[in-house]
């Protein structure tokens, strides 16, 4: 549908650079340079390739805009999604700018032109499928690093709270409500005195030795 | 013409950089010049030899002669679908056109090559003489393929790998077509096997390089 519209748009304009064209390159039959309302849109391209390979400007630019929407339908059928076909369009032009020599304006340009949106197409797929499959192999590592790191970190931790919960439950009655309200249950001193009924300086005494008992049990150190 | 704004600026910039272009000239033309080049080779290798050998033994062996049209015709049809493949635009389907004939060539190289141990009084090559039709082969494919490289570069294949393998496959059967002029010998197993060899060599070799030396476009 783009591509009617875009004939359309182009009516109007195209008479005087074809016939230009035509002037400049002998060799190209007038019939076929001269863009007329007859001209289906490949037949008006393809004028204006001719005249841009003499090196007209005018005409080039004319048919490069043109040549967008054809080069979007092609890319959409090689099933290239809606966020890469600017640039396969992009890469599209730069390569017809460098192959232009190639073309025959006694062939179709459409032929022609779509020939090398496939072939950038199917490199753009390429290369996101490279994309895609590496950053699925580093998803891969992060979660199976991941887990790996989890388990080992979580058998690991388990085995630590068992070691420490019977150390604690090892230690001197008063110690041992120490730690239990002060740093397991993170209580303030003041609530610790108020459900223990101890003072709060004993409480601190106790919570002291019971740390340092665990330090000696754990690490050895006195 | 809503996506054109985004493409603007990349027009513009091509447009300044526009300069009058040389139209390629089509493939045959350009197939019939490296045909030619081919044909001065033979030329200098028919004043050298003489066409007397080569017409006994074509005549001798009427299977070599048809593994000598098989390897000719082999050569012209790969040459034109290389240059072909060069252009935008233009079947892939003609990548097929040189098979024909390549069977031609090799099926009657290879009834050339039963009939040795049918009638064994043909004379039969040594290994040593096959090693020179190696040599031959390879030494006439690599400058030939490079021609055709050559007259590729303002091209644009845009399957450069099945290029190459066409330009492996013209240069092979152009020189192994050049080999029946100065050959002097009847095909044999040993024989046909070095021709295999160099072939493939030649094919393959132009495959692998050809792929990145063409792939410019």
């Amino acid at each position: 549908m783009s591509q009617a519209l875009t004939g359309t748009a182009f009516m109007g304009l195209d008479s005087a650079i074809p016939r230009r064209a035509s002037l400049l390159l002998p060799t190209v039959p007038a019939e076929s340079a001269i863009a007329n309302d007859r001209d289906t849109p490949d037949q008006r391209r393809a004028a204006w390739m001719a005249a841009a390979q003499a090196g007209d400007r005018h005409a080039y630019e004319k048919l490069l805009a043109d040549s967008v929407a054809v080069i979007r339908a092609a890319a959409r059928r090689q099933g290239v999604a809606h966020d890469h076909l600017d640039d396969v369009v992009q890469e599209t032009l730069i390569t017809v700018h460098r192959v232009r020599q190639t073309y025959d304006p006694a062939r179709s340009y459409d032929a022609w032109l779509t020939a090398i949106a496939n072939r950038r197409a199917i490199d753009a797929l390429r290369s996101q499928g490279r994309r895609d499959r590496r950053e699925l192999h580093d998803e891969d590592a992060v979660d199976n690093h991941a887990e790996a790191h989890d388990a080992s970190t979580a058998a690991e931790g388990a085995q630590r709270a068992r070691r420490l919960r019977a150390a604690v439950a090892a230690l001197p009655p008063g110690q041992r409500e120490a730690v239990e309200q002060l740093g397991l249950r993170e209580r303030s001193l003041a609530e610790a005195a108020e459900l223990t009924g101890r003072k709060t300086g004993a409480l601190k005494v106790n919570l002291h030795r019971a740390l340092k008992a665990l330090r000696e049990r754990f690490h050895g150190e006195p | 013409m809503t996506e054109l704004p985004s493409h603007r600026a990349l027009i513009d910039r091509l447009g300044t950089e526009l300069v009058p272009v040389r139209r390629l000239p089509p493939p045959w033309l350009r197939a019939t010049g490296w045909l030619l080049a081919v044909a001065a080779i033979a030329g200098v290798l028919l004043m050298r030899y003489g066409t007397g050998g080569m017409m006994l033994r074509l005549h001798a062996a009427p299977d070599l002669a048809w593994a000598a049209v098989g390897a000719v015709l082999t050569a012209i049809a790969a040459a034109w679908a290389a240059f072909s493949l060069g252009v935008p635009g233009r079947r892939a389907a003609w990548a097929w056109l040189p098979l024909p004939p390549a069977l031609l060539w090799i099926g009657a190289s290879g009834v050339g090559c039963l009939r040795t141990w049918i009638a064994p009084h043909t004379s039969i090559a040594s290994l040593h003489q096959s090693t020179d039709c190696l040599v031959f082969i390879v030494g006439f494919s690599v400058p030939l393929s490079a021609l055709m490289i050559l007259m590729l570069r303002r091209a644009c294949p845009l399957r450069p790998v099945l290029t190459a393998v066409l330009i492996g496959l013209a240069s092979a059967a152009a020189s192994a077509s050049l080999l029946e002029i100065c050959h002097a010998y009847d095909a044999a197993a040993t024989d046909l096997l070095t021709h295999a060899a160099a072939v493939a060599l030649v094919v393959g070799v132009n495959a692998a390089m050809g792929g990145r030396l063409l792939s410019k476009a």
